[in-house]
C-alpha cells in the first residue's frame, strides 16, 4: 500500500481553502441519516462530539470517566498558541507555522501545519464565544506570553488552567448538544477493538466499566480521540487512564502506527521522590518566561541554593543559547538539563534535578504579579513538594510529557482504514519529532472544531457506505476476541501485580528510550520487552472477575497492549538512525551535542503495518517534502 | 523530614450498589511520608492483591488536583483534613505514626455507588446540559477582540470557572445540596457578556435540574465552601440566588418556550 497524504495541490496559502472547496458535502437533511462514533471526550474528542452534532450528524460519545469533563485534556496548563498578532510583535500565520515546523526539526507535514497555523485564529474567536475566561489586562484586552521555541509572545492563557477552561468550553457545547438529542453519551465505557467490516472502519466494541458487559457500537465512521501513550513510560504527566489501547488495537486492525519513536520529554517537571511514585507532575513551561534555569558551577555542590552567588551559579541555558535562552524548545532543554545532571552538577537530593528559580522575577515585578501569572503551579509544587517556591528555588527534572507519534492520517485525518479518523494527540500529524508548547491544545481544537467537520463530510458524501448493524459477523468476531483477551488475563492468576509490570517496563523504556538512544540499548530493549511480555502472561496476578467493576482487570489490559506496542517504539527508535527533536540517537549528534538529522535518508515519516502476532511489522515510508521552509540545523543560539 | 509511619485504615467496602456495605481495617505499615494519600492506598492494594483480596476501589486520573476524579471523605470530610485541596493533593506527611484513618465515598442521593469508594456523578452532567454553557455553535464567533472584558470581570469569572465538578460540596453537605457547583457555572457566565442572552433561563433550568437530581436544598452551611478544593466562595451562592430570583421576575424569555426543555 502507497502511502497518500492526499495534500491538495496549489500553493500552501490557499490548500486548506481549494480542499474544503472540492470535498463532497453531505446535504444538510441527509446529515441526521449518518451516525458516529467519537471515542475520547479530551479537546479534540469534545470539540468534534460538539460541532458534527451541530452539523446535524448523530454522535455517540465514549469516555472512561465518570463524565467527558474529566478527560485527561482538564491537566493542560500553561496556555495555547495563536497566530493573532495582537501584541503587534510580528506574528503572523506564516510565522508560527515556521516555527511549528522547525521546532518539529523538519519532520511534519508543511501542508497539515500550515493548515493549523490558519485555523489557530478562529480557533481563539470560538472559545471566548463560549465564555472561556483567558486572561485580560486593563484595557479589557486579550493578553499574551511566551513559550518555547517562539520569539513572540502568541500563547493566550486562562491563568494555570488553560486546559480546564477550554474543555470545560467544548464540554458545553458538548453537553448542548446532549440536551438537543444530537450527541448520546456513555460514560465509564473503554473501546476494546475497533470493528471492520469490508475494510471500512464501522464501530467499536467496548467494555462497561461499571458491570463489565461487553457492548457492540455501529457507526457510518469512527473517530479516535483518545490521546496519547506516555504512560508507557509508566511514569509521567499524563492521567493515569490514558492509554495505547484504542490506538493500539485499531493498528492491529489495519491503520499505520507512524513515527512510535517520538516522544516529548519535558524539562519542567517536579523530580521522581521515592519508590512508590505513581506520576510526574508537570510545571509549565510558562514558568520559563521568568523563571531562571540553572545549576552550581562546583560539582557536587551542597550548599542551599540561596547560599550560592551569583558568580557561582551556571544559567546555562542563557549561556549556551543567549537568543532564546530560557525559552529553547523542550527537546533542547531536557537534554540541556540532563547533560548538567550526567556531568555531576545535578542537585537536591537525588541530584537529578535543577533548579528553575523565581528569585530575579520577584524583585523586578513582585510577588503578586507572579502569583497572579503562576499562582496556581506554584501552590501546586508547594503542595507536593513542602518547599516554598517564593522563598526557594524549585527543583526540576525533565519527565515524559507527550508524544508526537500516533496513527498515521492523511490530511483529512483519517487513517489507512477508511472511515476510521483519528484527532488530537492520538494521531501523528503535526508536531513532527517534538512539539513546541502550546500547540497541543491548538492541534486538539483544530482537528475537533474546524478539519474533521469539513473532511467527514467529504468522506461520508463519497458513497460506497452500505447499511450495517451490530449483528454483522465482524463484531461477533471483534466481541468474541475482546471476551476471550479478558479471560485470558483473569485465568493467568498469578503472583505478581500489573503495577509491577508496569514498573518494570517503564524503567526499561525509560532506561533504553528515554532522552538517549543507542543502538545497543535499542537492541537490549528489543529482547527485554518480548521476556516481560511472557512472563507478563504467566505470572500476572488480575483478580475478580469481568463482569462487574474491576480495576484491576482494565489496568492489566492496558498493560498488556503496552506491552505489546513497546516493542514497536523501540523499533522505530532503531530503525530512525538519525536524531531530531525528541529522538536523540546518541551517535548521531553535533560536536555540541546537538541532535543531528540526515535529511538525505530520513526526511520521511515512518508508518508501521501490522502482519500478525510473532510477524515482523512492515515500514513504510511517507517522504516529506518542503517547498516553503528551508531546511536548516535548528540553532537557537 | 521524610520518614516512615505506621497507620491503621478504616475502608468502606461495598461490591456494588445492590450489596450491603460496610468497615474492612487494613494495618499499613512503613509508609513514607513523602507519598501521597493515593499512593499510600496504591501500596495497600498491592499488598491486598498479593494476598489474594480484592484491592480497594477508588476513582483517580489527573493525580493533580484538576480533573475532579478523585474522590473520598477522609475521617469525615470531603478530600481530606485540610481544605483547599483534593484528595490526591493529601500527601501522608499529614500524618503521625499510628494514626487511625477512616475512608469512606462521597455520600448522597445523587452519587449512586458504584463499588467500595468510587461514586457517579453523572447528576452534574446532567445539570450541565440544562444550561451550563453560552449557545453558540462552531464557526459562528466573530473576533474575539471585539469583546472588551474589565479584567476584574475576567478574574471574578475565572475564580467561578475553577470548579473541578468533583462533588465535594454535595458530600460535605447535611442536604447534599450542588448549590455551589451550579452556582460556580451560573456566577461565571453571568459575569460575561458572552452569558448574557440566556441569563434567565440558564439559571432556571439549571436549578431545576439540579432538584430534579435529587440533590437537596440550600440551607447556608458552609460546609461545601470549606471543603472546595478550589476555594469556590459562598457568595457565589449568593450570586446565583440573586440571578434566580431576577429570573423569576422576569421570566425565562422566549427562547425556552421555542425549544421546550433544553
Ligand atoms: C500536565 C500537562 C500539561 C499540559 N499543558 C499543555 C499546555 O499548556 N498547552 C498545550 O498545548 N498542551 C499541553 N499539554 C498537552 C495536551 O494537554 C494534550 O496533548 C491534549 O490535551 C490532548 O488532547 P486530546 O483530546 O488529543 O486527548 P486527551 O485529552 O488525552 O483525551 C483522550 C481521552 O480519551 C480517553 N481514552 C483513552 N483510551 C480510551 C479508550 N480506549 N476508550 C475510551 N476513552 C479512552 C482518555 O482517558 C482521555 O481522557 C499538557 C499535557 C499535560 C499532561
Ligand atoms: S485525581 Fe484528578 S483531581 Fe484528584
Amino acid at each position: 500500500m502507497t502511502l497518500d497524504a492526499k495534500i491538495p495541490s496549489g500553493p500552501i496559502e490557499k490548500k486548506w481553502d481549494k480542499h474544503r472547496f472540492d470535498l463532497k458535502l453531505v446535504n444538510p437533511a441527509n446529515k441526521r441519516k449518518y451516525d458516529v462514533l467519537v471515542v475520547g471526550t479530551g479537546l479534540a474528542g469534545a470539540s468534534a462530539a460538539a460541532s458534527l452534532a451541530e452539523l446535524g450528524y448523530n454522535v455517540t460519545a465514549l469516555c472512561i470517566q465518570d463524565s467527558p469533563r474529566r478527560a485527561h485534556s482538564i491537566a493542560a496548563q500553561g496556555g495555547i498558541n495563536a497566530a493573532k498578532n495582537y501584541p503587534n510583535d510580528g506574528d503572523s500565520v506564516w510565522r508560527l507555522f515556521y516555527d511549528t515546523v522547525k521546532g518539529g526539526d523538519y519532520r511534519a507535514r508543511e501542508a497539515n501545519v500550515y493548515r493549523l497555523a490558519q485555523v489557530s485564529v478562529n480557533i481563539i474567536d470560538q472559545c471566548v464565544a463560549q465564555g472561556v475566561p483567558f486572561a485580560r489586562d486593563y484595557g479589557g484586552y486579550l493578553d499574551n506570553r511566551s513559550f518555547g521555541g517562539a520569539q513572540v509572545s502568541r500563547t493566550f492563557y486562562a491563568r494555570g488552567q488553560t486546559g480546564q477552561q477550554l474543555l470545560l468550553g467544548a464540554y458545553g457545547a458538548l453537553s448542548r448538544q446532549v440536551e438537543k438529542g444530537k450527541v448520546r453519551l456513555l460514560a465509564r465505557r473503554e473501546m476494546l477493538d475497533l470493528v471492520v467490516v469490508n475494510g471500512k472502519a464501522r464501530g467499536v466494541i467496548a467494555r462497561n466499566l461499571v458491570d463489565g458487559k461487553i457492548e457492540r457500537y455501529a457507526a457510518h465512521a469512527v473517530l479516535l480521540c483518545t490521546g496519547g501513550y506516555g504512560n508507557v513510560f509508566f511514569l509521567s504527566t499524563n492521567a493515569a487512564n490514558s492509554n495505547v489501547t484504542a490506538t493500539w488495537r485499531a493498528h492491529r486492525r489495519g491503520a499505520y502506527f507512524a513515527n512510535p519513536c517520538y516522544t516529548q520529554i519535558h524539562p519542567t517537571c517536579i523530580p521522581v521522590a521515592g519508590e512508590n511514585q505513581s506520576k510526574l507532575t508537570l510545571m509549565s513551561e510558562s514558568l520559563r518566561n521568568d523563571g531562571r534555569v540553572w545549576v552550581p558551577k562546583k560539582k557536587g555542590d551542597t550548599r542551599a541554593p540561596n547560599d550560592i552567588p551569583d558568580a557561582e551559579r551556571d544559567y546555562y541555558l542563557e549561556r549556551r543559547y543567549p537568543s532564546f535562552g530560557n525559552l529553547v524548545p523542550r527537546d533542547v532543554a531536557s537534554r540541556a538539563a540532563k547533560k548538567a545532571c550526567d556531568e555531576g552538577f545535578g542537585v537536591g537530593p537525588t541530584k537529578l534535578a535543577v533548579y528553575l528559580d523565581f528569585r530575579d522575577a520577584l524583585k523586578r515585578v513582585g510577588a503578586e504579579t507572579i502569583k497572579e501569572k503562576y499562582g496556581n503551579l506554584l501552590d501546586m509544587y508547594h503542595h507536593i513538594t513542602n518547599e516554598d517556591p517564593y522563598k526557594v528555588p524549585m527543583r526540576i527534572y525533565p519527565a515524559v510529557h507527550y508524544t508526537m507519534g500516533g496513527l498515521w492520517v492523511d490530511y483529512n485525518l483519517m487513517s489507512t482504514v477508511p472511515g476510521l479518523f483519528v484527532l488530537g494527540e492520538a494521531n501523528f500529524s503535526d508536531h513532527g519529532a517534538n512539539r513546541l508548547g502550546a500547540s497541543a491544545l491548538m492541534q486538539g481544537l483544530a482537528d475537533g472544531y474546524f478539519v474533521i467537520p469539513s473532511t467527514l463530510g467529504g468522506y461520508l458524501a463519497a458513497g460506497g457506505i452500505e447499511a450495517v448493524g451490530t449483528d454483522a459477523a465482524e463484531f461477533s468476531e471483534a466481541e468474541a476476541a475482546v471476551n476471550a483477551r479478558v479471560s485470558k488475563l483473569l485465568a493467568v492468576k498469578g503472583k505478581r501485580t500489573t503495577l509491577e509490570f508496569h514498573r518494570d517496563l517503564g524503567r526499561l523504556v525509560w532506561d533504553h528510550c528515554g532522552m538517549g538512544r543507542t543502538e545497543a540499548g535499542l537492541k537490549k530493549l528489543l529482547t527485554a520487552i518480548p521476556e516481560l511480555r511472557e512472563r507478563f502472561y504467566k505470572e500476572v496476578c488480575v483478580l475478580g472477575g469481568g463482569m462487574e467493576f474491576n480495576q484491576a482487570l482494565e489496568r492489566a489490559g492496558r498493560v498488556a497492549d503496552y506491552l505489546e506496542f513497546a516493542e514497536l517504539l523501540a523499533l522505530d527508535a532503531l530503525e530512525r538512525r538519525e536524531s531530531c527533536g525528541g529522538h536523540f540517537r546518541e551517535e548521531y549528534q553535533t560536536p555540541e551535542n546537538e541532535a543531528r538529522r540526515d535529511d538525505e535518508n530520513f526526511a520521511h515519516v515512518a508508518a508501521w503495518e501490522f502482519k500478525g502476532d510473532g510477524k515482523a511489522p512492515a515500514r513504510h515510508v511517507e517522504p516529506l517534502s518542503f517547498e516553503n521552509v528551508h531546511l536548516t540545523q535548528r540553532s537557537y543560539k | 523530614m521524610t520518614g516512615t509511619i505506621d497507620i491503621t485504615l478504616k475502608v468502606w467496602r461495598q461490591k456494588d450498589a445492590a450489596s450491603a456495605g460496610g468497615f474492612e481495617t487494613y494495618e499499613a505499615k512503613g509508609v513514607s511520608t513523602e507519598m501521597s494519600f493515593l499512593e499510600m492506598l496504591d501500596v495497600v492494594n498491592e499488598d491486598l492483591q498479593k494476598k489474594g483480596r480484592d484491592p480497594i476501589a477508588f476513582d483517580h486520573d489527573c493525580r493533580e488536583g484538576i480533573c475532579g476524579m478523585c474522590s473520598l471523605v477522609i475521617d469525615g470530610r470531603a478530600h481530606g483534613p485540610d481544605g483547599g485541596q483534593t484528595t490526591c493533593q493529601l500527601h501522608m506527611r499529614r500524618y503521625k505514626n499510628n494514626d487511625v484513618i477512616t475512608v469512606e465515598p462521597f455520600r448522597a442521593k445523587a452519587f449512586p455507588l458504584v463499588r467500595d469508594l468510587v461514586v457517579d456523578r453523572c447528576s452534574f452532567d446532567s445539570i450541565m446540559q440544562a444550561g451550563g454553557y453560552v449557545s453558540v455553535s462552531t464557526g459562528q464567533a466573530p473576533d474575539a477582540s471585539v469583546l472588551l472584558i474589565p479584567k476584574h470581570k475576567a478574574d471574578s469569572a475565572m475564580d467561578a470557572a475553577a470548579c473541578i465538578g468533583c462533588g465535594a460540596c454535595v458530600a460535605a453537605c447535611p442536604n447534599a445540596s450542588a448549590m455551589l457547583f451550579v452556582a460556580a457555572k451560573v456566577s461565571q457566565l453571568a459575569q460575561l457578556p458572552q452569558g448574557g442572552p440566556e441569563r434567565e433561563r440558564r439559571v432556571l433550568n439549571m436549578m431545576a435540574a439540579h432538584d430534579e437530581a435529587g440533590f437537596g436544598a440550600c440551607s447556608n452551611e458552609y460546609e461545601c465552601e470549606a471543603v472546595c478544593p478550589k476555594d469556590i466562595s459562598v457568595s457565589h451562592i449568593a450570586r446565583l440566588n440573586r440571578e434566580y430570583l431576577r429570573a423569576l421576575a422576569l421570566g425565562p424569555g422566549e427562547h425556552q418556550a421555542a425549544s421546550g426543555a433544553g
